[in-house]
């Protein structure tokens, strides 16, 4: 179905709340003196715009917008997703000592609009508004990176995020014009008709336009080697920020990645496998990036000292087992991959949440400050955090796990044993580094010099939700799975 | 009784929650309360011990339920003669450590909670018959351990403690990657160890020998086999008495129990090829090897660990030889050696308590001081060494003899080592109990009535299965002529060598 303007607003509600949320915020802001409230109006918004999610019509798959963006189940998977991260991040706001400090108003009205635009991204079904959604949920991380306009890291990290966002968006623009020189279209259908077209495959410049468009993708994700930017943004930005980008950017870059690589340029063939474009083999690209990503993020993560820095490299890997799923080419792969970003999801907000808890009672981020937390009053963020940090490794009895369960499940049917064997030992190493402020928290007498960590009713909340959910996901998972099953078709026109 | 398995897995956790759920401030309460949730345990264990039909080789106390039904994962629940004599071991030893844990005077609650959880995970690796259930109780075990060592453990106890986690955990994620193996490759998709067995023969033997790799390596770092055995030193050293009691009680046998029922049931062509090298060759490395570095230890404890090595080796002995007496040795030896070795570490733990340090060179004449200590030590040693009349004298012979029709080579060297054995136990007897009484400890108490209390029943049971084994061969002959038919049958002139 190739819907036109005003019947695509049907399949559009959800966006459409978020844009309300967002005028509704500018304009109160201007009217109303009291700006404690607006928090409470944006995460009303997120949550309204979750519930139209839910609440959408069943329909096999659409064009919205004259064929601008896509509605499909592959959509509903990542758009709740994504507007689950903001209700997580703007929770986390309101909570947070840092964004107390700032512009109410814009912080939440730009939150709003960023989670907007990454619905965009899961969508897109054209290069072009592709390419904007990808650039507006830049613009917008941009400005919330650098929101504590009085702290030099901040700032920083902003102009670092800038910098390197506007190199890879640049260059995958212009991998993008190597593929309507090729196409003749920026239309993914189109894109895929013509490019299987037998014997018309100019191999080489089709590769290069791949590997300039993975540039702009990769970045979104935090691949290696497009991942420097990480762990200075997401040190420098205020905690519900850094998770925002962490668990809500990653999974759009992730939505678009999929939607790019698979049904744009690839084939699916009986039995649920994929086949890539004879002679492009981006699969062994992407397999060698995957493995430098999850090697790499771990190998860096064991030096560090400060927790949001640790978590980045962390994040940075656990990019790199999500990957996973992608580089096994099959429907396994995908479903595995989305499994594992929900899961993701679930323990990465958590421990930023922990994160947040303790730095707002102590001011300090670094893991020093969890020096015998359980023995100083924090014995519930202390095993919170515990949680999290075995689900990022992938204990047992933690969605964590069954997360890198269906991954190396997917490799190891798929036959990619030197993947699932290096992914295996990665999850071995990182246990190093996430057992670090675990053994803090519990095995080191307090000093006396940490601060106590307050009892603080909304954050803690959420902090107990996201680790019931850990824990009860990790047990019964079969409602994420049966989802992520059902999410796995894309639309790609009328059969 | 129907549910026994899951009710014998899943008190302690009722134990568990309710400790978590009352205040600090109750701490004399804990230890009771692990008290009672042990005893229920211990009870089922004798119920099923009474009940279980010695005839057959198959599951009984079976319980089945769907979990995952998508990827054809279940709860299934069942115990074999293999594992009940784990299961009674199990519930024994936990049994033992919480009286043994009533010296533990900080966090107690804590303490108390992640005993039990550790107790729900070594049960339910025993009771599990579906792969992804026993890997599952597998890694959830390693909790409890590392926060065990790593709060209430000796002054290098992070270092342990870490040690021990990274050790195992690289040994469980092979143990995943050929669970998915097996998963994907069999002649169906399943993860139930019974019918994977059932379907042994489908695999090649190529990829056999793979995947039997993959698991011995994941099953000998708990064992602990020679090259892997390093973490096992420390752990014990800075370990809590009650936690190396369960240690070298329950948690060593769970290496030699994953291969029993994993690499010789699922994988019998390639444990044929392979036992010799693997079992046979780094079984007698470790008694070998193990008793020589326990004669080289000055601290009391490690000395004890080694030791524990030592004859773990019997054990991997025992498995390779593949005729009935090896490998019921074998089995015998794994309840043998928790039993004995858990009284040593609750005597290390004895004297640790009242002179806070362990170099046996430190002590001497404790046998004027403390008479009755004296007494049971010499008792286990005695028992360590495999005197006639000890239980581990029978599990030590069978597993020679029943290797000897095999790999007689190796059998000399095992059997040399017992002079090794006798030397360092008799050597560190002296040395402590023996000669002037040290100034210094002329105030010692001798055995309180927990001590003793904790000590008296395993002496009790090293001594009755000294004189009548078959209380627990029994259990295990039907199960394991089984499995070693299994393994034999996949080579046929082997048949000859079964007496």
């Amino acid at each position: 179905m190739d819907l036109g303007n005003l019947a695509s607003l049907k399949h559009f509600i959800p966006e459409m709340i978020l844009v309300a949320g967002v005028l509704a915020i500018v304009l109160i802001d201007l009217a109303v003196r009291d700006k404690s409230r607006l928090g409470a109006l944006a995460l009303i918004a997120a949550a309204a715009s979750l519930l139209a999610i839910g609440l959408e019509p069943a329909l096999s798959g659409a064009w919205l917008f004259h064929r601008m963006l896509v509605f499909d189940s592959f959509a509903i998977y990542f758009r709740t997703l994504i507007a689950l991260a903001a209700v997580v991040a703007i929770w986390m706001s309101i909570g947070s000592k840092e964004v107390k400090s700032c512009d109410q108003g814009e912080y939440y009205a730009i939150l709003l609009a960023s989670t907007f635009a990454m619905f965009l991204m899961a969508e897109s079904a054209n290069l072009l508004m592709a390419y904007l959604a990808l650039e507006f949920v830049s613009l917008t991380s941009y400005i919330l990176t650098g929101f504590l306009r009085h702290n030099r890291r901040s700032l920083e990290a902003a102009l670092k995020y800038l910098i390197y966002g506007g190199v890879a968006s640049g260059t995958m623009i212009y991998g993008m014009s190597w593929i309507f020189g090729i196409t003749g279209s920026l239309d993914f259908s189109v894109i895929n008709k013509a490019l299987s077209t037998p014997g018309h495959l100019p191999v080489l410049a089709v590769f290069i336009a791949l590997v300039l468009i993975l540039t702009g993708m990769g970045y979104k994700v935090a691949s290696v080697p497009f991942h420097m930017w990480a762990p200075d943004v997401y040190t420098g930005a205020p905690i519900p920020i850094t998770t925002f980008l962490a668990i809500g950017s990653k999974a759009a870059g992730f939505a678009l990645l999929t939607r790019f690589f698979f049904p744009a340029i690839s084939h699916l063939a009986a039995g649920g496998s994929w086949t890539a474009l004879a002679g492009v083999d981006w699969p062994q690209l992407l397999l060698f990036v995957c493995i430098i990503t999850m090697t790499l993020g771990n190998l860096a993560a064991l030096q560090q000292t400060n927790m949001k820095r640790l978590l980045a490299y962390s994040s940075i890997a656990q990019a790199g087992y999500a990957l996973m799923g992608f580089v096994v080419l099959s429907n396994d792969g995908i479903r595995a991959m989305l499994f594992y970003l929900f899961a993701y999801y679930v323990m990465d907000a958590g421990a930023f949440m922990v994160v947040m808890i303790v730095a707002n009672s102590t001011g300090r981020e670094d893991v020093d400050a969890y020096r015998g937390l359980a023995w100083r009053g924090g014995i519930v963020p202390a095993v919170a955090l515990t949680i999290f940090l075995f689900s990022l490794t992938g204990i047992p009895l933690t969605v964590g796990f069954i997360g890198k369960f269906y991954l190396l499940a997917a490799a190891i049917r798929g036959q990619f044993y030197i993947l699932a064997i290096v992914g295996i030992l990665n999850s071995v190493v990182s246990l190093y580094y996430y057992l670090k402020p675990i053994r803090l928290m519990f095995f080191e007498q307090p000093r006396g010099d940490e601060g106590t960590v307050r009892f603080e009713a909304w954050n803690y909340s959420l902090m107990g939700v996201l680790a019931c959910a850990t824990i009860v996901f990790g047990v019964y998972w079969s409602p994420i799975i049966s989802f992520a099953n059902r999410s796995l078709s894309f639309f790609t026109g009328p059969a | 009784m129907s549910h026994a398995l899951t009710l014998i897995t899943f008190v302690p956790i009722v134990g568990m929650v309710l400790i978590l759920a009352l205040p600090d401030a109750m701490k004399n309460a804990f230890k009771w309360i692990a008290v009672a949730a042990t005893i229920p345990q211990l009870l089922i264990a004798i119920h099923l011990y009474e009940h279980f039909d010695t005839t057959t080789s198959a599951v009984q106390f079976a319980e089945k339920a769907s979990w995952m039904p998508s990827y054809h994962i279940t709860y299934f629940m069942g115990v074999d003669g293999i594992s009940i004599s784990m299961v009674l071991l199990t519930a024994l030893i936990m049994f033992i450590s919480v009286f043994a844990s009533f010296g533990i005077n900080r966090a107690e609650k804590g303490y108390y909670a992640m005993l039990l959880m550790l107790d729900t995970g070594m049960m339910g690796v025993f009771v599990s018959l579906d792969f992804f259930l026993f890997y599952i109780f597998w890694e959830v075990m390693l909790l409890p351990m590392y926060f065990l060592i790593g709060i209430w453990g000796g002054p290098r106890r992070e270092y342990a403690a870490i040690k021990f986690f990274l050790y195992t955990l690289l040994g469980s994620v092979l143990i995943l990657l050929a669970m998915l193996a097996l998963y994907y490759y069999g002649a169906t998709p399943t993860f139930d160890l019974t019918e994977l067995a059932a379907n042994s023969s489908h695999y090649s033997i190529g990829f056999q020998r793979i995947v039997w790799l993959a698991l011995f390596i994941g099953f000998a770092i708990k064992i602990p086999a020679f090259p892997f055995h390093t973490w096992l030193p420390d752990a014990h050293v800075e370990a809590p008495t009650a936690i190396s009691v369960i240690l070298a009680g329950v948690l060593l046998k769970m290496g030699t129990y994953g291969i029993l029922r994993v690499n010789f049931a699922v994988l019998p062509a390639a444990t044929y090829q392979l036992a010799w090298l693997f079992l046979g060759v780094i079984g007698t490395i470790n008694i070998v090897y193990g008793a020589m570095c326990a004669m080289a230890q000055t601290d009391y404890k490690k000395l004890i660990a080694y030791s524990s090595i030592s004859h773990m080796g019997y054990v991997m002995l025992g498995m390779a030889a593949f005729t009935t007496a090896g490998i019921n040795g074998a089995v015998l030896q794994m309840f043998n050696h928790g039993t004995i070795t858990a009284m040593l570490f609750i005597l290390v733990g004895v004297i640790y308590d009242r002179a806070h340090h362990r170099e046996i060179n430190g002590f001497g004449g404790l046998a004027q001081q403390m008479p009755i200590y004296t007494a049971i030590t010499g008792f286990a040693f005695f028992a360590g060494m495999g005197l006639p009349g000890m239980s581990a004298f029978i599990s030590e012979v069978l597993v020679l003899l029943g290797a000897w029709q095999t790999h007689p080579f190796m059998v000399v060297f095992g059997a040399a080592t017992a002079v090794l054995t006798a030397g360092y136990l008799l050597w560190t007897f002296q040395r402590i109990y023996l000669g002037p009484l040290n100034e210094k400890y002329k105030d010692f108490p001798d055995l309180s009535f927990r001590e003793a209390f904790t000590l008296v029943p395993l002496g009790i049971i090293v001594l009755i299965l000294g004189v009548y084994p078959h209380a627990i061969l029994g259990l295990l002959n039907t199960s394991l002529v089984h499995l070693n038919q299994v393994v034999l049958s996949t080579s046929g002139a082997a048949v000859a060598m079964v007496r």
